[in-house]
Formats: structure tokens, sequence, C-alpha cells
């Protein structure tokens, strides 16, 4: 049976052996082998598709840090439906895509690695219930994100544009992970489904509002929302295939995901429904005006796609007053706004992949994808034209698209809401159909741009470096079966509703019954109604508008650079950079010596502050076992040895004492029967002698420093204070009562672990996570090493960074 | 520079051996008297540390052409693999079993999933160890 953890796992494996069978298969196109995952997980998919369309969910859960809350629980319903199917959809045709895009001379192994990277974690982030599972899958969609848009990472742009990315999605990811501990800390669930099912009583919490502004953050972030939208045009750096991937049709709608998802949680409440909608419609005006003035292709397209996730976004919004109404008959009619969000979501992912892989083809075949190079390719690339025209016109909302019916919900959904009676939507309602209507307008002329500059007019043969000419086949096959959704989904929208939308909106509405109730029939004419008047006069004035195009566009250079968003934002990310630099300066002086002081300082200061302030302190010398004679002998040894040390003349007499210090705390090990311990230190001593050994010759003079009597008390102070602290705590730890005592579990290791070293039970099996987690730091250091040493720019070596 | 360290060398060949036996040893014995996989790793990385001291670093590798990096990589990945391989058995993250088994030449001997998870970190502290002491002596 098909497990959508299996879903989760597959493409990281296969992530894993990509390095290898590139290896292998030197000469052939390693995309043909990727290509098959997404395929195989979408049959899969499409295969549960009639029983979740009745209402069937799947949810498995495996254990994995059960203490904790925390479990892997994958769960498939109708709106995780919706987003698998366009992740593995859209990732086949866009690895197939990648595989005439991409010659074999780029460093494929890498592509494909971190594209199944992000396919994996993008089906983690739709299918996991837990909240913490989601986040880490979140964070990984950025990281794979940032790869991926550096993956020509010799350019400057490309690794400038992945740093915007990642820092504004994992910013707003660390935003929203505080949400959900906030969730956590309200509800006592990390799960999805049990937070809906007991939200009710939490809604008066103090943490409720903050917990839902910080999650809003992580989706507005990823989401690419107005402000935050700064990121989604400078990540075009990327490959193509990934920006019609990750930034048009999937990684983008992870932000979207999550509103709806949180829909049941938040909505009908006035902040969530006046924030998603209200940052939905400055986002879509926002990015229309913007698209307007690009002259790239791409950014245009960018612009759009910012644009056009408002647009769900605001739609999300307003549908989530319908929970505020409860169940009704009334209320349905509001509901139908969260509908057209669901049905623009997979239309725009339809046209909009399309329209990003014929930007593609002309970049690639033409060497530009600047609009003031091009012209007239209608005649030399008529494949390329037919896909661009339907991908345009159905973002324009267009009849005979699907973009037509979504749009006219859209303007639909806007006219609705100003009927509602609550959240002063007398008043202001009526911003959301002029905005709407006003950023249609922009879309239309930005649509025209696309189809008119680079398909019609006069060609430029004399800008371009290459002769025109038609793409190969491969490459058009993925948007023309794009195209294809397109026009299909205007005919047959209703079997889309049917079985994708309605299961989605059940779980949007969990509390409304029957989702059959919440899908409404899509027709394409449904009589003179205000949404069909609004897009006639979207046709009237944008057409207007295209053709005065010169004479308004002036407009734009109104907008002074200088109070841009990427000013602040550039400007915020190098005052950060001084400022740090500044402070870090300050204190770090490159002298172990300041460093110990640093951290003995810090010592003091927490534990034995701890102690001091929880009154922790107290020992029962009485309790303590007698002191015998060789003990004392041997701490005799060692504090000679110790004050020895500071008098010592050279470097090598010191080390020597630093080893008799080392070796008579193993014998002390041996004493009080610590075999293990003792081992351990012996070899220690013995491996860092190597160590001192080799590092020998790299360390300066051993010479008298030269420091004042002030300075030499306060190290004094210091060191003695740290001594007493250290002889405190564990003269206190014996009577340290304030946990539960854990030493049955050392009694029984045998039964438990079917250990008889106590030692090694509490590593392997106890304590196992933190072992492994040790072993990983110490690889991390070994490597830190390794790197510092072998790799460092040798000082006659060039700046590459800089290019 | 070449020093003329006959007694050394003679030495290090027998008790090498010693101590990579005792290594051996002390990771198989760890389960239940003192060892295991972390003082295991130590004495085998300090085998192979003095193979280094006695003889110079080409010769070692290649005799034991090993990139330790890749050892401690491998360690790594054995030791979090493990973790994740009780979950296939719908137990928590990094759960640990046992059983006795009669084996031919043993007799009754007990097996454990830590064994496995102690060989990576064995194998991870083997190879951070000398990955750090080559790539110190080697820097010029």
């Amino acid at each position: 049976m098909f497990s959508v953890t299996f879903a989760i796992i597959l493409p990281f494996i296969i992530a894993a052996f990509v390095p290898f069978i590139y290896r292998r298969f030197k000469y052939m196109h390693i995309g043909w082998l990727v290509m098959l995952v997404p395929i195989t997980l979408f049959v899969m998919l499409a295969m549960l598709i009639p029983s979740v369309a009745g209402g069937k969910t799947y949810i498995h859960t495996y254990n994995w840090i059960p203490s904790l809350n925390i479990n892997f629980t994958t769960y498939l319903d109708g709106l995780s439906m919706i987003l698998g199917l366009l992740i593995t959809g859209v990732g086949s045709l866009v690895i197939l895509y990648s595989i005439y895009y991409l010659s074999t001379k780029e460093s494929l192994q890498h592509f494909y690695c971190y594209l199944l990277l992000f396919m994996g974690a993008m089906l983690g982030v739709v299918f996991s219930d837990n909240l913490m599972v989601l986040y880490v899958f979140w964070e990984l969609t950025s990281v794979s994100s940032f790869l991926l848009i550096a993956f020509w990472n010799h350019r400057k742009a490309s690794r400038l544009g992945a740093q915007k990315a990642m820092l504004i999605t994992v910013g707003g990811g660390i935003a929203m992970l505080i949400g959900f501990i906030m969730l956590h800390n309200m509800t006592g669930s990390f799960s999805i489904r049990e937070i809906i099912a007991s939200i009710g009583d939490f809604t008066d919490h103090a943490l409720f509002i903050p917990a839902m502004i910080l999650i809003l953050l992580g989706a507005f972030t990823k989401s690419a929302q107005f402000p935050f939208h700064i990121w989604l045009p400078d990540a075009m750096e990327a490959p193509t295939p990934v920006s019609a991937y990750l930034h048009s049709a999937t990684m983008v709608k992870a932000g979207i995901y999550l509103v709806a998802r949180f829909t049941p949680v938040f909505g009908g409440d006035q902040i969530w429904f006046w924030t998603v909608s209200g940052v939905g419609m400055i986002t879509l005006f926002w990015g229309s005006f913007n698209a307007v003035r690009q002259t790239d292709l791409k950014a245009l397209l960018a612009f759009s796609t910012v644009s056009q996730l408002g647009l769900i976004m605001s739609l999300l919004g307003l549908g989530s007053i319908a929970l505020q109404f409860g169940y009704s008959e009334d209320s349905i009619l509001y509901t139908q706004a969260t509908f057209a969000a669901l049905f623009h979501l997979i239309n725009h992912s339809t046209f909009k992949g399309a329209l990003f892989m014929v930007v593609g083809i002309v970049d690639h075949e033409l060497g530009t994808r600047d609009i003031r190079r091009l012209g007239g390719l209608m005649t030399f690339m008529p494949f390329t034209f037919t896909v661009g025209v339907i991908g345009s016109l159905s973002m324009a909302g267009m009849p005979l698209f699907n973009g037509f019916l979504s749009k006219e919900m859209f303007f639909a959904a806007t006219v609705q809401i100003m009927n509602a009676e609550v959240f002063s939507l007398q008043s202001f309602g009526i911003v959301f159909p002029i905005v709407a209507w006003v950023a249609s307008v922009l879309t239309f002329v930005y649509c025209m741009i696309i189809i008119f500059k680079t398909f019609l007019g006069p060609v430029q043969p004399e800008k371009l470096d290459k002769p025109l000419h038609e793409a190969p086949m491969g490459m058009l096959i993925s948007p023309l079966i794009l195209s294809v959704f397109v026009v299909g989904i205007f005919f047959f929208p209703n079997l889309l509703g049917a079985y994708i939308l309605k299961p989605a909106m059940g779980s949007i509405y969990p509390t409304f019954g029957d989702p059959a109730n919440l899908t409404p029939d899509i027709y394409a004419w449904h009589g003179v109604k205000p949404e069909l008047l609004m897009t006639i006069g979207v046709i009237l004035v944008g057409g207007l508008l295209y053709r005065l195009l010169k004479k308004w566009k002036p407009v734009y250079g109104l907008l002074s650079s200088r109070y841009t968003f990427n000013a602040l934002y550039n400007n915020f990310l190098s005052l950060a950079e001084s400022k740090s630099t500044v402070l870090t300066n300050k204190y770090m002086s490159g002298l172990l010596r300041d460093y110990l002081v640093y951290i003995y300082i810090f010592f003091i200061l927490t534990v034995g502050g701890f102690f001091f302030y929880s009154g922790a302190f107290s020992s029962a010398l009485s309790m303590d076992a007698p002191i015998q004679t060789f003990e004392v002998i041997l701490v005799g040894v060692m504090v000679i040895a110790a004050i020895a040390m500071l008098f010592s003349k050279s470097r090598m007499t010191a080390t020597l004492l630093n080893g008799v210090l080392g070796y008579s705390i193993a014998i002390f090990f041996v004493i009080f029967r610590a075999p293990d311990l003792a081992l351990t230190q012996l070899v220690v001593e013995s491996v860092t002698t190597v160590l001192f050994l080799l590092a020998f010759s790299y360390l300066p003079d051993w010479k008298k420093e030269a420091v004042s009597s002030k300075t030499k008390l306060i190290n004094a102070v210091i060191s003695i204070s740290v001594g007493a602290v250290v002889v405190l705590v564990a003269l206190a730890v014996l009577n340290y009562e304030r946990f539960e005592s854990i030493s049955t579990f050392f009694e029984d290791a045998y039964e438990l672990a079917g250990g008889a070293n106590i030692v090694n039970a509490i590593l392997g099996d106890f304590r196992g996570f933190d072992t492994m987690l040790e072993v990983v730091v110490l690889f991390i250091a070994g490597l830190g090493v390794y790197t510092m040493i072998k790799l460092r720019a040798k000082k006659e070596d060039e700046n590459i960074e800089n290019k | 520079m070449k020093i003329n360290d006959v007694i050394l060398r003679t030495v290090t060949r027998i008790v090498v051996f010693i101590i990579l036996t005792f290594g051996v040893y002390l990771f198989l014995s760890g389960h239940n008297t003192p060892g295991g996989g972390f003082i295991g790793g130590l004495v085998l990385a300090s085998a192979i540390v003095l193979l280094y001291l006695s003889n110079d670093i080409e010769t070692v590798q290649r005799s034991l052409p090993l990139d330790f990096k890749l050892v401690a990589a491998f360690g790594v990945l054995l030791a979090t693999v493990t973790g994740f391989g009780s979950l296939i058995f719908g137990v928590p993250f990094m759960s640990q079993t046992f059983a006795y088994f009669d084996l031919p030449v043993f007799g009754k001997t007990e097996l454990t999933t830590v064994t496995i998870f102690e060989a990576g970190v064995a194998l991870a502290v083997v190879g951070v160890v000398v990955t750090i002491i080559l790539s110190i002596s080697e820097d010029e």
C-alpha cells in the first residue's frame, strides 16, 4: 500500500544516490532517472484522489521523540492533496524541461540532488501534521531554495539573491517556530488536527494573537507578501526550471498552504481577517504595479507571481470570515472566496509554470530575455508563441482559459464581502473590489506587454546574439502540457471542483459539515453580474492603458530608489555588518587568555549564580566518605604541579607539569573505581601530547607578558572563584535533591539495556541521543580544523569572491 | 630531516598490533566491562598516530590507503542511521534493543543494536582524531 511517509522519504533517498549514479552514467542526462521519482509519486497520489474526494483521510504516525511530543505524523487530506499533486506534477514537467535546458556540462549531480531535496522537503511540509516536523521541512525548503538560487554561484548576483531569499524566509521561519511553540504552550499539542479540535477554548488566551501574528510572518515571508516580496525578484537568478518550480508553482505556495491550514485555527478572528486579506490586497496591487515597468521578462514574471500570490492570500483572508458566522446559508457565500483561492492556486501553477518555461525557452534559444531586444518572435517560434499567449491571456483573466473562471470568482468574492456586517466592513469593504479591479487592470497591461513586446512587432535580429529559431521539441513538451491544462480546466472546471477542491474545502472548514455544500458549480457564463462587468472594464481600460503606456510610464520615476524596501534591506544588512564588526572587534582580541577569562566569568555567573540564587550550596561533610592518606598525597602532587606551572621557565616544563595533572586525575579515577574514565583520560592525555608536539613549532616564544598588577589581581580573583565554585558545586551535588533520582536506571541497566557496564548503557542507550549529537559535533569540529588548515586562502591567492 | 630511529620503529611494529588488538577488545567488551566505542576508537586512533610518528606519512598512506575524513563521515552516518533504524520497527528514534543467540563457536552470545551505534562512534573518533593530527602535521 502506498504510504505518505514513503512519498516524503523517497526523494531524499534518491537524492543521496544521485551523485553515485551520476558517476556511473557520465554520458547520460541524469534527469531522465530523476524524473521517475515525481512521476511515480504523482501516479501514486493520483490513485488516491477518488477516496480522498470521498472524504477519506490518511494518517500515519511514527514515534520519533514521544517524550517531547514530537512524532513523525503524516496526514493526507484534501488540502495537502492539492499541494502534493502540484509538487509532483509540476515537478515531473519541470525536470523534463530541465533535461533540455541544462547541458551535461553543468554540475547536474548537484542540481538534481538539490531539486530532490527540495521536493522531499516540500512534500514534508504539506504532509506533516506535527508542527515541529513541519517546521524542519519548512526550513529545509528554504535551504534547498538557497542552494538552487546560487546554482551558478560564480555569479555575484546569484549569491546575493540566494542570501536575500535565505535571510528573509528563514527569518520568517524562526518567527513561525516561536508561534508554533506558543500554540503548544496554549493547547499542549504539536498536532495540527488536535489544535484545530481544541483551539475553541483558547481564543481569549494572551498568546493567541502573538502566535497568530508570528505564524503569519512565516507565511508572508515564504509567500513573498508585501513588504517581504523583495526576495522573489532577486531569486530569479536561479536557472529557469528552478524559478518555474520553486518560485512560482510550489515553494512560494507554502505560505498560502500554511494560511489555509491554519484558517480553522485562527479564522473568524478580526485581526486574522484584516491582516491576511489586507496584506494580500496590498501585495496584489504592488506586485502588478511594479510588474508593468520591468524590462526583463523574468523579473516581470516574478512581480506578477508576487501579485498573484497576493490575490490568493487575500481570497483566503476574505473566506476566513465565514468562520465568524458559523455554518448557515449566508456564510456559505463567504466560503466561496476560499474556494476561489484554491481554484486560483491550481490555475496559477499551470499558467505561470507555462509562462516561466516560455521565458526560459526565449532566454535559452536567443540569449536574452530583455523585451527591448525582443520582438516579432511569433513567426520564428510558433509553438512558444502559442503557449505564451495562452498563459498570458489566462493570467489576464480572459475567457477560454482557466484564469478567467478564478478571476471572475475573485471579483465576485470582493463584491460579496461588502455585504458582511462585521469587522467594520460596511465602511471599508468597498476598498476590496476597487483594489482588485485596479490591480487586474495592471495585470492586463503587463500580460499585453508579454505578448506584444516579445512575440509581435518588429524583429530586431541585430540586437540578438543568436539566430532566430524554434526550441527543440523536448523543451516544448512541458509548457504544452501545462497549456493543455490551462484550456482544459476552462472547459471542465467541475471535474476539478468535485475531485480536488471539494475535499480541500472540507479540510479548511471542518465544522461546516458536508463539503459538497461548499462546492459550487463553476460556469463560464453566469449572466450579467458585477464580476462580468468588471472584467469588461478591465479589458477596456487595460487596453487603453497599454496603448498609452509611454505617456504614463514616467509615474514610476516619482518613486525614489532611496526609499524602497530593497534599499531598506541593503542598509539594514550593511549596518548590521559594520556594527557587529565593531562589537566583535571589541572583545575578540585573538588572545586565548582573554577568551578563557570570558568563559570563566560566564561560568561563575551562571553556574555559581544559579546555585547561590536557588540556595543549593549546602553540604553535609559528615555524610561524605573519610579521606585516605594516599588521596591527600595525590592532591598534594597536583597542587605542587599546578603552582610550579606558574613559575616554569620553559614551555616544555609547563607542558610536562600539565601532563602530571592529567595523569594524576587518571589515578584518581582508578582509585574511585572508574576504570572507564581512567582509560579515557590516559588515552586523551597521550593523544593531546602528540597534538602538542605537532603544534609546538608554531607557537610563539615563551615569555613573560607585561600585564598590569590590576589585571593580575582580577585574573587571580577569577581563577580562585572558578576553583571555589567547582569545589562548592561538587560538594553540593551530593545532597542535591531537586530532581528525582535516576539511579534506578543504573541499577537496572542489565535488564533495560542488556549491558552490565552502566557507563556504556548511558552513552549508547539511555542518553544515546546526546552521544549521537556529540559525534556529529566532533565530526564538524574535525572538518572545521581540516578546512581551516587545508583550504585557507594563501596570501598571494586572488580574491575569488567578487567576480 | 631524517632521524635514525631504529628502536622506535622496531618497537612500534610490535606494539602497534598490541594496541590495535587492545582497541578492538575495548570496543567489543564495552557492553559489560570497561571499554566502549569512544575509548576503543581513541585507542585505535592512538595506534595509527603512533604508526605515523615512527614512519613518515607517505609510507603509512601506502600501506593504509584510507581517507580518514571518509572514515569519520561513515561513522557519523552509521551512528545516525541506527537511530532512524528503530523508527522502521515502530519504536521511538534511537531506541536500542538486544537479544541472546546461540552461535556455533561463541556459545550463548548477546547481540545488540548498540554495538552498531558504538561502531559508528568509534569510526567517527578514529577518523576525526587522525584527520586533525594529519592536517596539522602536513601544514607547511
